[in-house]
């Protein structure tokens, strides 16, 4: 086989998998809701009808806290008169800026560390394994929220490689078992017999095979991290104020449930919900459209 | 089957080591002097090095891990920075009010979870199968928090039907919102998986015998297909121990309930180191615990698993 006919092949088969994936009609709503969410986050200065961080009650007086939604302010306002559409939508950007940086360092952890334990097996396995185990032995959020809450007034950048820290344990194990169902086919063997160096075996051989379900894993991973995010944000731990953070305006609006305004706190949480949602729909739907091809 | 369960056991140590061993270390490393935060601004050098050495503090990092382990193995998980009662004290006492919030959410969840999803397979593609499925993904991706203020809004502050926070002196009626918040999550995905498992047994060719011996579509499901549909859906709900001690933290937290999470929370909160380790790593072994059980409980549900 040429390498041009290979790659067509490849072409093909990445091909088909859009056709399901396009097919799948909860697929598509998750991405269209996930390419919303990433287009407000993007254009929120255009978006947003209002400065996020600006108190509206200095220059327009009192009617402007926490008045109910209306056409002037279409989710209302919170305490300080700062308009909740407007947060939401540079909320956006915090939530999907953790999502993606922790993933990316789940990744990175994750897949050479399942890699190696799949591959190798014996010792490294173990040891990886036990690791792996010994992560997952704690409830994930309790986990998180220690380690975050023990590093004083910890930045962005800490929250997201907490998260990723304990959070590549699950594309570890996939992508270990994934390394361990691969690492005897034929075409592994072809290049060992080739006497290929064992990184390329490993890099350019078995792990473009193996990252299918890795992807899937850490696109449904997304959503997680999202509410994990949301939920320190909530109890403090996470962005501080005045953020436009979603878990924090929840936190904040809470209060104010009991008088009737309700509105500070439910928007915020049905963009979370939205958000997650589209990248559970997003995930369910790759998961499907590549298990197919890996059937085949 | 005694074998089986000894090497369970005996797996479990490295694990549990492990797991102590991590919490030791995120606690150790910590920036900040744990004196100092015990005695705020208030402390002259001398006192700040008595409680130094009264905590260990003063002793190199490997000596303060025998002693942690040490203490560890007597059931001592220390004393809280914040108002000095004995650690593994308050974690017992705060624990039953947990207890009780987990049971029910789990028993909820799982009634739930369980009939929507063997209704939703053998109504697959109706209204119901729709509207179930659509409330149970909008459940696993609605944070619990909101989950429980939403409750509060509509059930306490709206419709007045029902007290709002706290614990109630043990009142029933002051279970159930937060009960619902704790198991929403749990119930989706059981939900979720009880249908797609259903739906794969009742593609199986000894169903299709059960019907063609004239068995009534009832026997079929809840005896031929229900069974067996159940193996992974056990599973889930040991792995959910896990979920519910993570969404205990935040439930207990909007609804004030006087449990481990909360109790965690504000330890955090306080940087009350002692709570915070001891708590982390009895919600851990909690977790591995009930796991193990679950694992040892699989025999019972499936007479095929053989323990060797």
């Amino acid at each position: 086989m040429t390498a041009g006919k290979k790659r067509s092949a490849s072409a093909d088969l990445r091909y088909e998998a859009w056709l399901r994936f396009r097919r799948n009609r909860l697929a598509l709503a998750g991405l269209v809701m996930a390419l919303s969410v990433i287009l407000a986050a993007v254009f929120a200065p255009v978006l947003a009808p209002y400065d996020p961080l600006k108190q509206l009650i200095w220059t327009q007086g009192r009617e402007v806290r926490l008045a109910a939604p209306s056409a002037a302010h279409l989710l209302g306002t919170d305490l300080f008169g700062r308009d909740i559409l407007s947060r939401i939508l540079y909320g956006a950007r915090i939530s999907l800026q953790i999502g993606i940086f922790a993933t990316i360092v789940s990744l990175l952890v994750g897949v050479p560390l399942g890699a190696l334990a799949g591959y190798f097996g014996g010792f490294a396995d173990d040891a990886i394994s036990w690791l792996i185990n010994v992560i997952f032995a704690f409830p994930f959020f309790l986990f998180i929220i220690a380690v975050v809450a023990v590093l004083q007034n910890p930045s962005m950048t800490v929250i997201y490689l907490a998260i990723g820290l304990v959070n590549w344990v699950g594309v570890a194990r996939i992508t270990r078992a994934q390394f361990i169902s691969l690492r005897e086919r034929e075409f592994v063997e072809a290049a060992r017999a080739l006497g290929l160096p064992t990184w390329r075996i490993i890099f350019v051989h078995i792990l473009p095979n193996a990252l299918a379900p890795v992807i899937v894993q850490a696109t449904m991973g997304i959503g997680g991290i999202i509410m994990i995010e949301a939920g320190l944000a909530f109890l403090g731990f996470g962005a501080q104020p005045p953020a436009p953070s979603w878990g924090l305006m929840i936190s904040d609006g809470q209060k104010y449930l009991a008088v009737g305004k309700w509105w500070w706190a439910i928007f915020p949480g049905l963009a979370i919900t939205y958000t997650v949602l589209a990248f559970n729909f997003l995930g369910d739907g790759l998961r499907d459209a590549l298990d197919a091809r890996l059937k085949r | 089957m005694l074998s089986y369960v000894l090497r369970k056991i005996l797996y479990f140590i490295p694990v549990v080591w492990g797991v102590v061993t991590v919490v030791f270390i995120l606690v150790t490393i910590v920036p900040g002097d744990p004196a100092r935060l015990l005695m705020g601004q208030r402390g002259d050098p001398e006192t700040l090095a008595r409680i130094r050495s009264d905590l260990g503090l003063d002793l190199p990092i490997s000596r303060q891990y025998i002693r942690f382990l040490g203490d560890l193995l007597r059931g001592d998980l220390g004393t809280s920075y914040r108002n000095n009662e004995k650690v593994a004290a308050s974690l017992m006492e705060h624990f039953g009010a947990t207890l009780r919030l987990a049971f029910w959410a789990m028993i909820l969840a799982s009634v739930i979870g369980v009939s929507a999803g063997i209704l939703s397979a053998v109504k697959q593609y109706s209204l119901f199968d729709y509207s179930a499925m659509f409330i149970a993904v909008a459940g696993v991706s609605a944070p619990v928090f909101w989950v429980g203020l939403l409750l509060l809004l509509i059930f306490a502050y709206g419709l007045q039907i029902l007290p709002g926070v706290g614990y109630g002196d043990g009142s029933w009626r002051y279970l159930i919102l937060p009960v619902v918040t704790l198991g929403t999550r749990p119930a989706a995905l059981i939900a979720r998986l009880t249908r797609s498992c259903m739906l794969d047994v009742m593609n199986q060719d000894y169903i299709r015998t059960a019907r063609s011996k004239g068995l009534t579509e009832r026997v079929v499901v809840l005896k031929h297909a229900f069974k067996n549909a159940l193996i992974p859906v056990n599973t889930i709900i040991g792995t959910q121990v896990a979920e519910l001690l993570s969404g205990a933290v935040l439930t207990e937290t909007i609804f004030a309930w006087p449990g481990v999470g909360r109790l965690t929370v504000e330890a955090l909160v306080a940087r009350d180191f002692p709570m915070i380790r001891g708590s982390v790593i009895f919600m851990a072994l909690i977790f591995l615990v009930t796991n193990l059980l679950v694992d040892l409980s699989y025999g019972l549900v499936d007479p095929r698993i053989r323990y060797d």
